[in-house]
Order: C-alpha cells, then sequence, then structure tokens
C-alpha cells in the first residue's frame, strides 16, 4: 500500500456567524500536500485563504458557527481530536504556522532568541539550554546570525524579524509549514532573499509548505503546485507549470492577464466587477457573473474537473462535453 | 483674493512645472528634546525637473526617502536645503497663504485607503473637506465639484455614493474617493504614494488606468511613488530610482527596464520575478547587508557596501556624478566613468 500523503484535507468548512446570517468562508475545500511538497494557495482578498490556514490549525476566532470536514495528516484523522490533543500532537509537532503580519506579533519586551525557544520548552518540554541550541540552529537555517538570539524584536528590521518568526516555525521540525503572506509586507530584495532561504529550506530539509499568498508573482517563486482561490472554493488546482503557462480557469485566465510584467509590453487588464457575498453566494459558478465565457449551464454549481492529468478546474467548460 | 484659491490658474508659465534643485529634507534627531544629536538625512540632494502633463515615479526600497519627498513636494516638510519650484514660484518664499493655495494645487493620493478616509465621514463629507479649507462656503458650488470629482474617478450616480460611509465601499472604491478626494480642488499635479499597493492584482490595475486617463484629460502631472517595478511599465513616462536618500539613476521607463545601468537599479530588477513556474528552481542574485543607516549614510557612493562592483579607493571614497551612459539615460556610478 502506498503512503498517504502528508496532509489530506477533504470537504473542509468553515463558516463564522454574523449579524443577520452565516459567512461561508471555507466551502468544501479538498486538496493534499505531499511530502516535500510547496502548495500555494492564491487568492484575492476575502476568498478565504487566511480562515482557510486557520482551519488546518484549528485556531479558530470565537464566531465560528460550522467547522467540519476531514483533515488528515499522514492517514490519520484529526477533525475528532480533543482540542488538548490536537495541541499536544500536531499543532507545532507536525504543523506549524507563520501568521500574516507576524514579524509584528513578536512579543517586544522578550528577547528574540527565548520566543523561538518558546515551542520547544512549551510543545516539547525540552529544557531551555537545549532548546536555545536548537534556536541558534534555526536562526542559522533562516540566514540570521546567532548574535541576534540576544536581541530584542525592535533592534531587529522588518526582514530580519520576518525571519526570526520563519524560525520560530521552523524550530520543531515540523512536517508541514503554513505561511500566511510572508513576504509581502517586505521590500523587493529583503522578500527575494527570504525565497531563496526558503528554496534552500526545502531543497535541504524534507519540510512542506502551504504558502497563502495574493502575489501571483511571488507566489512561482516556490510553488509545485498552485491552488486557486474564489469565494471560498477552489476553482483550480493545478501543477506549478500549467498554472503558469496554461491556466484553465476563466478566473484564472483573468487573474494572469492582470499582473504587470517587467518584460512584457501587452498592457494589464483588469477583472470587472467584484466577488460575491460569501453570506449569499449565488447557487450557480460563483464566478459566472463576472464570466465572459459563460453560458447556461453556469447557473448550475460545477464540479472539478480534470481536463489535463495533474489539472483540476472548477468550470463547466472543461466538463465532460464543455459547452455543448 | 476674491477668487477661490484653488481656482487661481498660475499665470501663464513656460518651462518645467516643477523643478527641484539640490533638494535635502534632514529630520533632526534630538535627545530629552532638546540635544541635538545628529540628522536623519531622508531626502539628500535630489534634483529633476518635471514637464507639464509628464507622469514619473520615483522606484525605491523602504526607508530611501521617497516619501519624505513627496510630502516635501506637498508643502508639508520644509526644505533643509536646496529649491522647489512649483510653476515658477520657490516654495521657499510662500508665506502661509501662499501655503495654503500652493497645496490646493497639487492633490495627493495616500497610500492607504483604509487608512485615509475617515471612517465616521460619509463620502460627501469627506469630500467637502478640502473645498471648505480652500474656502468654498457655497454649498451648491461644493455639491457640483464634488459630483464632477466622483463622476470622474467613476463612482456614480455620485449622487448614491455621498451618503455612504467608507466601510460600505470595496477597497478599490475606497482608493476611488481618494483620487476624487485629491481631484476635487483641480489641481495641476497629482502626487500618488503607492496609490495600488494595498489593493489585489485585479483591482489595481483598473486604478492605474484610472490615473492615467485623469492625467491625459486634464494635462495633470503625476507622480508616483512606488516600490514596485513592474507596475510603473504601462502607467509612466520616466522612472527615478531612489537609494538612500539620493536618486541614483534616472531614465524613460523602457530605457530603464531594459538597459539599467546602476548595479542598484539592476539588483532591484533581478529581484523581481514575473509568474513563470521555473522561478521555483533556481534562487535569485540579491545583494547582501540592508540599505545604510540615514543618520550615517557611508562615504562616497552609499551603495558600495553591497555593490558586486564596487572599487576599493573610488566608490567608498567619493560621491559618484551623474554620468550619461546612454542619451536620457543617467546614472550616478562610477562603472560609466
Amino acid at each position: 500500500m502506498s503512503r498517504p500523503p502528508l496532509l489530506r484535507v477533504r470537504d473542509l468548512q468553515l463558516q463564522y456567524r454574523i449579524r443577520g446570517g452565516t459567512v461561508r468562508a471555507v466551502d468544501g475545500i479538498d486538496f493534499d500536500v505531499g511530502r516535500n511538497e510547496a502548495l500555494v494557495i492564491l487568492g484575492e482578498s476575502g476568498c478565504g485563504k487566511s480562515s482557510l490556514a486557520k482551519a488546518l490549525l484549528r485556531v479558530l476566532p470565537r464566531n465560528v458557527h460550522h467547522f467540519g470536514g476531514s483533515v488528515q495528516v499522514d492517514g490519520v484523522e484529526t477533525m475528532h481530536y480533543s482540542e488538548e490533543l490536537f495541541r499536544r500532537e500536531v499543532r507545532w509537532q507536525r504543523i506549524s504556522l507563520v501568521m500574516q503580519a507576524a514579524m509584528n506579533a513578536l512579543n517586544p519586551v522578550v528577547r528574540v532568541g527565548e520566543q523561538v525557544a518558546e515551542p520547544l520548552r512549551t510543545h516539547l518540554g525540552w529544557s531551555k539550554q537545549v532548546a536555545t541550541k536548537r534556536a541558534r540552529e534555526a536562526f542559522d537555517l533562516v540566514g540570521v546570525s546567532g548574535d541576534f538570539l540576544e536581541r530584542y524584536p525592535f533592534e531587529l528590521s522588518g526582514g530580519m524579524r520576518q525571519r526570526v518568526v520563519l524560525a520560530m516555525a521552523l524550530v520543531t521540525e515540523p512536517d508541514l509549514v503554513i505561511m500566511d503572506e510572508p513576504t509581502s509586507a517586505l521590500d523587493v530584495l529583503t522578500q527575494a532573499s527570504i525565497m531563496n532561504r526558503l528554496k534552500r529550506i526545502k531543497r535541504e530539509l524534507d519540510t512542506s509548505f502551504i504558502l497563502i499568498t495574493h502575489d501571483v508573482a511571488t507566489s512561482s517563486e516556490l510553488a509545485d503546485r498552485v491552488a486557486l482561490m474564489y469565494a471560498g472554493q477552489i476553482v483550480e488546482l493545478a501543477d506549478a507549470r500549467s498554472f503558469f503557462s496554461d491556466p484553465a480557469h476563466p478566473y484564472s485566465q483573468m487573474l494572469m492577464a492582470s499582473v504587470p510584467r517587467l518584460h512584457q509590453r501587452e498592457r494589464p487588464e483588469h477583472i470587472p466587477g467584484e466577488p460575491p457575498s460569501l453570506a449569499d453566494p449565488p447557487a450557480g459558478c460563483r464566478f459566472a457573473d463576472r464570466c465572459p465565457s459563460r453560458f447556461d449551464k453556469c447557473r448550475q454549481a460545477p464540479g472539478m474537473y480534470e481536463p489535463n492529468e495533474g489539472q483540476q478546474v472548477r468550470c463547466w467548460l472543461h466538463a465532460a462535453g464543455g459547452r455543448s | 483674493m476674491t477668487a477661490i484659491a484653488a481656482n487661481t490658474r498660475a499665470t501663464e508659465h513656460t518651462g518645467p512645472v516643477l523643478s527641484v534643485q539640490d533638494l535635502h529634507t534632514w529630520f533632526e534627531l534630538r535627545q530629552w528634546g532638546f540635544l541635538r544629536v545628529g540628522s536623519v538625512r531622508a531626502v539628500d540632494g535630489v534634483s529633476f525637473d518635471l514637464k507639464r502633463g509628464e507622469s514619473v515615479a520615483f522606484v525605491g526600497e523602504s526607508g530611501c526617502g521617497k516619501s519624505s519627498l513627496a510630502r516635501t513636494l506637498l508643502g508639508l516638510h520644509r526644505p533643509s536645503h536646496g529649491s522647489v519650484h512649483f510653476e515658477g514660484h520657490s516654495l521657499r518664499d510662500l508665506n502661509a497663504k501662499e501655503l495654503k493655495a500652493y497645496r490646493a494645487r497639487i492633490g495627493y493620493v495616500q497610500q492607504d485607503p483604509y487608512g485615509a478616509l475617515p471612517p465616521f465621514m460619509d463620502i460627501g463629507r469627506i469630500l467637502a473637506e478640502p473645498l471648505k479649507v480652500q474656502g468654498v462656503h457655497d454649498r451648491p458650488e461644493r455639491e457640483r465639484r464634488i459630483e464632477a470629482a466622483l463622476e470622474e474617478v467613476r463612482l456614480s450616480p455620485a449622487r448614491a455614493y455621498m451618503g455612504k460611509f467608507p466601510h460600505m465601499l470595496s477597497g478599490g472604491q475606497q482608493q476611488r474617493v481618494v483620487i476624487a478626494r485629491a481631484l476635487v480642488l483641480e489641481p495641476a499635479m497629482l502626487v500618488a504614494d503607492e496609490p495600488v499597493s494595498m489593493l489585489d492584482a485585479s483591482v489595481r490595475v483598473e486604478i492605474l488606468q484610472l490615473l492615467r486617463r485623469i492625467r491625459a484629460e486634464h494635462n495633470l502631472t503625476l507622480v508616483f511613488i512606488t516600490h514596485d517595478l513592474s507596475t510603473v511599465r504601462h502607467f509612466t513616462d520616466r522612472i527615478f530610482v531612489m537609494y538612500a536618500g539620493r536618486i541614483v539613476e534616472a531614465a524613460q521607463v523602457d530605457d530603464l527596464l531594459e538597459n539599467p545601468q546602476h548595479p542598484y537599479s539592476q539588483a532591484l530588477l533581478a529581484a523581481l520575478a514575473d509568474p513563470d513556474a521555473d522561478n521555483a528552481l533556481h534562487e535569485r542574485a540579491v545583494p547582501g547587508g540592508e540599505a545604510p543607516s540615514l543618520l550615517t549614510p557611508p562615504p562616497g557612493c552609499r551603495f558600495h557596501p553591497r555593490c558586486p562592483h564596487a572599487m576599493a579607493g573610488t566608490c567608498d571614497v567619493e560621491d559618484p556624478p551623474d554620468f550619461e551612459p546612454r542619451p536620457g539615460h543617467y546614472s550616478a556610478c562610477w562603472l560609466h566613468r
């Protein structure tokens, strides 16, 4: 029997309670992440990508209305785990998270070395001495000098703080690191050098990554596969090569055409209209209102179709029979 | 002066609409509120001319002085040294009243629409504010101009938007309101500080197209401040690359993107990705280190500590002047000597 994938997510749902209804932030998400694989979850603001990260690690806000589906780690279902068991067995041990703007969430009055060592001490119960030694190795991994262990967050630049946060996510040697917009607040050169580090870490260790971002160009720096989200759902899931050179979903195509490129003379084009409200998503295809190729069938919700090997698309155009 | 300040058209003025010579904007650092301990040299010797109707971008990383430059142009910071001439008048010679009129001639599009719009004011009031400040006391006249500005940014029908509050609008619409507010005084120049960096890719292009159309229709001079080289190509004529308070390279957009001359511009361009699956296969060349402190910038060329081509004895000693390695393409680097 072949080994199950590191992470298998099926029909993941996360709904929030708001005044006058519910918001379906994550609405039936399926994907796998293999070992040493980097999956990019791409989407524009409000598509539910950060909620997805929270759902995967079960760091949920208080107004959760419904949280369900299946999250298997190494073939073991974790959805029925109690909060305590999940904390002990999964969070930080197997899967760690770098939250959006995490570099600004470092404790300002604690030396960064102690903060990086903290997951080892609280989750694994390591002694301070051993944990600090490991923290030093983690600093080395992300390209921060060991001297910085003794510094406070305000003494570091934004890029250094972001590296420290990465070190914290890597220090427990998890199988999977989820990063929510890890470089979008940083300068171009800093961003490039952090992406370089991540590539190196992925090459040298056996770590898998989920990179959540809105930035199409940066996403291609690490991606083995890409999942594009729209209105709470994945609309295209494909290997990086097909996604970046030959996207299949009309939304993917329009999104790629809206990205300004350095070495291209054609003008980028914007996507008219706005995404639907997640409180009351349309019954049919959620992109239909903005889609130039919509037809009758789009009034019903499309499933995931596989027009090519390694490319899944939620669009009637790619169903058997296509437009007919 | 009965005419509304915003309506005073400058006397016919030929030559550059904006001329900046050797501009320095330094901020004094004091200890205990009175002991001078040094100066942050945010803008440190910048010169350029802008023609009427021209669109330019100042590109650089955080801390390179681009926003301080923008705020100096807006009359929010006093230049420490050097001069700014707008439509032939020196910014330094203006008294308080003239400075107010000057500010009405330059519209400001802030970076973050979410932070730039007061949440407790409706759109109509937000747009009325600059008109009131500039002395437009006639209500119907104010409303006429507010409507015109909203139509200009394609928020129409304008009446329907005037009663709304910022939180009821999407990010793109909020940024349109910010642009409408900058336009409501019918300025001669717009300064846009990272106008799209907070927006999604699909909306970005729409806002940039809007700015381009407005510029063409009103013959506005447009100054973009941005860290993102990839968005400037289709929306500006010239690029100035800034590093540590100075302009290191200036050229027409296409020439700069295709033939960058200064090692810093080359590094910036090399660090940027166009979406491509091959990006994941190799690491990018990134210069080591970080941008220097503006309190004690390094001697000589400010990029020399990170520059792969630095020549000992030259780059670390003497400030490079502007060379012209290609016609109309300036680069402050000793390699062009």
